[in-house]
């Protein structure tokens, strides 16, 4: 019997050790990560980079406030479109599909939407956008990065409602609540964590895409906020710059990165504490 | 809605209509003065400077994008912008078929960057044939007897040659490629001259900046780099042998050579391909650029996109030399206006 | 469940509470009705979207399918754009096996690093780690190709010849190892997509452990459970579906991977038996050479390239579904 326990122990004591190893080792990488941007950006942070566009190629000085500006309204564009399709998709596989044949269908088809590989999502926006408006566009390159989001939010939004326990629902439901308000107050309550994590995925997989931005916004080297015309963004920048000669460029590339993953960490800090001010019904 | 408030549907509600809103309000008309164009990866630095100095000069905005020369004959064929750029120049009769014209923006160069332990940059020599050789496998050490014939006073290690070539499609890979099939018949035959080709050896690097970082990190190897980036980023070079056997650095006034030895008023459309021209001076591994214009788009477009052109010719010189481009010279730059006027019917 | 009615919302208190019973209820059945058209039209634009997508895709490669047909196309190495010739097999191969190279590293990691965050560390810890490698999934994967090439490549480059010389020994599987160390190749790309999956995998196993009853744990605990096996035989078997889900997902993403691939596989399009040599994959060509094909065979070819990696995801897709269908069936015939 001791030597079953002490068996049981050396188990559990290792693999605790092999489950922290494995976080350290996560961790790492990420550090290692940030730091390469750090060191890399820090040099090209500067004051200008919000107020000043772009500069020419062989030109000094910095600016990225066109990128930034159009990143956000790729963002928010997509995000718009991107939010609602793939909420309520994925609460009708949860809770109206359930695991129909129709539902089950759907489902295979979003895991294989989720693969898709960007560049040709972008070229799907071209053929279905730009081709159509005749020149490339800002509103191309959202619905693009928008096609990328949904199956993210479907997916874990399908998940994590049906990992919520029936309990919850079967008690608001024998309070006499429809189906719609017991989804959009019980079972997306209880899901809000999950749910939320797929929205932040789906937008920190969108914010550093670059292929499908290539053939739909394209890029705008001038400040322009017209969602129907070629628009500056972050992801292009950074590709582009990053491998120019220029050594200002270089910088500004880094820069970009850096203050990506800063957006990024900011957003999930928000999400993290609009989510703290709610009860958790647990 | 006051009762979704404090609800997490209604906080999702409000992220997307708070999306939605900054979407809306963001995108505002824009001035009209906007004219897009895309293509050759090479010319952008030119074109993107010219661009900024045309806007403030006149307010009108050229908005040229960097996404390869196919991409730019691609668009410029489907008329999703004012003019496409590309590094390897359409045959006349291809032009034709598809209702375009096209003319040469300016001339650069590509050269041989190498890693050698105690070797400085511009001490090897190297000859068409010898790359060619190194690029099909033929050569693999660097004290073949074929380059030490070249470079007698260097002491050249037994050392393995990595080959380091561009993994992208790009015109610096065309202008090269083209470069090694003239002065090689066994290259010519076995893998040609395109964009991108099939590499009997070595490793892809993404863009100059892939290729030169294999570069500077692996001993021994050696790769093709665009001249601007080498000047940019003080990377090493090799000399080379041009065609008139001369030994030469790579130099703006090379590459312009190249194009000076060109008849470009009587070549049909432009097609000359710079690679491999004669002059004492002229470097071997010279490119050019085209800007493609389609006959049926509107007037006033073509005709904004020719102001444009023809003011850099005039006046971006200067800003074409700062960053390693050779301008044209005036009498092509009349052939081109010449051109202009012949081909769509009206000109500058 | 606690408190008075006013903790619940507005609409869970009794109906009387509210300003018209009989309004309330006709507004709320046409709520009913209004939403679940609604998720059911989003649901449908979602599935559509790719429908959609392999439409516009495999009607832009016809060229290349009329040239090549299926079997010469997949079966031929050679990808040759100056004679037009195009086969896509080194291409398959490379994106198959720099994902499984990914799987085996990332699922792994992934599972000890979500047991660690959910069951193992404590509170004050949970919260950072977790934040810590959520941002793993908030790098743009640009960022990762640049540190990749820039930083983790030279760096593996001097680890290279140690793997070659040890690995490299062993009979078999020794050639899987060899080659000169260029810190760029298969094996590579392989790792740095291994980080890149590492947060999508753990964030949903995670997630889907934190969801597990904790009445189901706390009864393990209490028949003296160790914590290693309330995770391995109560935590995992509960969020199973959820965790092979989030394993595909990072497969899906390892196999569509652009950018940090193209940036460290090292780009060569013949195949090679060893993992420390270049290589390719379908993304990484389509990101290398699709902005500068220029004839519609060449271009058409890509996009060709483009379907078959559609195909791929469906048929992996279609293995997950047969697996977890078969665990579904013999957790129903265990109970």
């Amino acid at each position: 019997m001791t030597r079953v326990l002490l068996r049981r122990r050396i188990v559990d004591v290792t693999s605790k050790v092999l489950m922290g190893a494995a976080t350290v080792i996560g961790v790492f990488f990420l550090f290692w990560i940030l730091w390469t941007t750090l060191k890399y950006g820090i040099a090209g942070m500067h004051w200008d980079l919000f107020t000043k566009d772009t500069p020419p190629p062989g030109t000094d000085g910095f600016g990225l406030r066109n990128a930034f500006v159009g990143s956000l309204i790729l963002l928010g564009v997509s995000l718009a479109i991107g939010l609602p399709i793939g909420l309520m998709g994925g609460t009708w596989l949860a809770e109206y599909g359930f695991r129909s044949r129709i539902a089950n269908a759907v489902r295979f088809i979003n895991d294989i939407m989720l693969s898709a590989p960007s560049i040709e999502i972008g070229l799907f926006a071209y053929a279905i956008v730009v081709a159509p408006m005749g020149h490339f566009s800002a509103f191309s390159g959202s619905v693009a990065l928008a096609v990328l989001m949904i199956p993210i939010i479907v997916r874990t939004t399908d998940e994590m409602l049906g990992l919520v326990s029936g309990d919850m629902r079967e008690a608001a439901i024998a309070l006499g609540a429809p189906t719609w308000i017991v989804i959009t107050k019980v079972t997306w309550k209880a899901a809000r964590a999950g749910i939320l994590t797929g929205v932040l995925i789906g937008l920190a997989r969108i914010t550093g895409e670059t292929a499908p931005l290539l053939f739909t916004a394209l890029n705008n080297q001038f400040f322009s906020k017209n969602l129907f015309r070629p628009i500056a963004n972050i992801p292009y920048v950074i590709f582009q710059f990053a491998l120019s000669p220029y050594s200002n460029w270089q910088q500004m590339a880094w820069a970009a990165a850096f203050i990506t993953v800063l957006f990024v960490l900011l957003l999930s800090m928000v999400a993290r504490w609009f989510l703290g001010k709610v009860q958790v019904p647990r | 809605m006051r009762r979704m408030r404090g609800s997490y549907s209604g906080r999702l509600l409000g992220i997307a209509v708070l999306a939605l809103t900054t979407a809306g309000v963001c995108a505002g008309a824009d001035s009209m003065s906007t004219l897009t164009g895309a293509g050759s990866t090479w010319v952008y630095p030119l074109v993107a400077k010219w661009a900024a100095a045309y806007q403030s000069k006149t307010g009108i905005k050229i908005n040229y994008q960097s996404i390869g020369s196919g991409g730019g004959i691609a668009q410029i064929k489907a008329g999703t912008v004012a003019f496409g750029a590309s590094d390897m120049p359409l045959k006349p009769e291809d032009l034709k078929a598809a209702g375009l014209i096209q003319f040469p923006t300016a001339v650069a160069g590509a050269a041989m960057s190498y890693n050698l332990p105690g070797i400085e940059s511009a001490k090897l020599l190297l000859t068409g044939p010898v790359i060619a050789d190194i690029y099909l496998g033929k050569i693999k050490k660097w004290n073949d007897p074929a380059i030490e014939k070249l470079n007698s006073s260097l002491k050249l290690p037994d050392m393995n040659i990595t080959v380091v070539h561009r993994s992208d499609g790009s015109g610096t890979t065309f202008t090269f490629t083209n470069y090694l099939s003239k002065v090689s018949p066994e290259w010519a035959q076995k893998v040609g001259s395109n964009t991108s080709v099939a590499w009997p050896v070595g490793v892809g690097g993404k863009g100059s900046e892939g290729v030169a970082s294999y570069v500077q990190r692996i001993p021994g190897s050696i790769g093709y780099v665009e001249y601007a980036y080498i000047l940019e980023t003080h990377g090493s070079y090799a000399r080379m042998i041009n065609s008139a056997g001369k030994d030469v650095s790579p130099t703006l006034q090379g590459f312009q050579d190249a194009s000076a030895h060109v008849d470009w008023t009587r070549a049909q459309d432009f097609y000359v391909i710079l690679t491999n021209q004669p002059g004492p001076d002229t470097w071997p591994i010279s490119g050019c650029t085209w800007q493609i214009l389609r006959k049926n788009a509107p007037k006033e477009e073509n005709m904004a996109v020719m102001k444009f052109f023809d003011w850099g010719f005039e006046n971006g010189q200067q800003m074409a030399q700062s960053i390693s481009f050779g301008p044209l010279p005036p009498s092509t730059v009349n052939a081109i206006k010449s051109y202009w006027k012949t081909e769509l019917g009206y000109g500058l | 469940m606690t408190g008075s009615d006013s903790a619940l919302p507005v609409e869970m208190r009794p109906m009387s509470e509210g300003p018209g019973v009989a309004g309330g209820k006709w507004r709320l059945a046409w709520g009913d009705f209004l939403f679940h058209k609604g998720a059911a039209l989003a649901a449908f634009l979602a599935a559509a979207a790719l429908f959609a997508t392999v439409i516009a895709i495999a009607y832009d490669s016809r060229f290349s399918i009329r040239a090549f047909g299926i079997w010469r196309f997949l079966a031929s190495s050679d990808w040759n754009p100056v004679t037009q010739t195009f086969g896509a097999f080194p291409f398959i191969i490379g994106t198959l096996v720099s994902s499984a190279i990914a799987m085996v590293l990332a699922v792994p990691l992934s599972f000890g690093v979500a047991v660690f965050i959910a069951e193992v560390a404590p509170a004050w810890i949970k919260r950072p780690v977790a934040g810590a490698i959520e941002l793993l999934a908030a790098i743009p994967s640009i960022v990762y190709g640049l540190w990749g090439l820039l930083v983790f490549a030279p760096a593996f480059a001097e680890i290279e010849p140690w793997i070659s010389g040890h690995l490299g020994a062993i009979p078999g599987v020794g050639a899987l190892f060899q080659g000169p160390p260029m810190g760029v190749g298969m094996l590579t790309a392989g790792i740095v997509l291994a980080i890149m999956v590492l947060p999508y995998i753990s964030s949903i196993m995670r997630d889907a452990f934190l969801i597990v009853p904790s009445s189901l744990r706390e009864s393990a605990y209490a028949l003296g459970a160790t914590t290693w096996e309330v995770a391995w035989n109560v935590v995992l078997p509960y969020a199973r579906s959820a965790v092979i889900g989030g394993i595909f997902l990072g497969l899906g993403r390892a196999l569509g991977e652009t950018m940090a691939v193209t940036f460290v596989i090292g780009n060569s399009n013949s195949l090679s038996s060893s993992l420390l040599m270049p290589s390719a994959t379908i993304p990484s060509v389509l990101a290398n050479e699709f902005t500068e094909a220029t004839t519609p065979l060449y271009l058409s070819s890509l996009i060709y390239l483009g379907l078959v990696l559609i195909a791929i995801t469906l048929i992996v897709q279609f293995f997950a579904v047969l697996l977890m269908r078969r665990l579904g069936r013999r957790e129903g015939a265990s109970s």
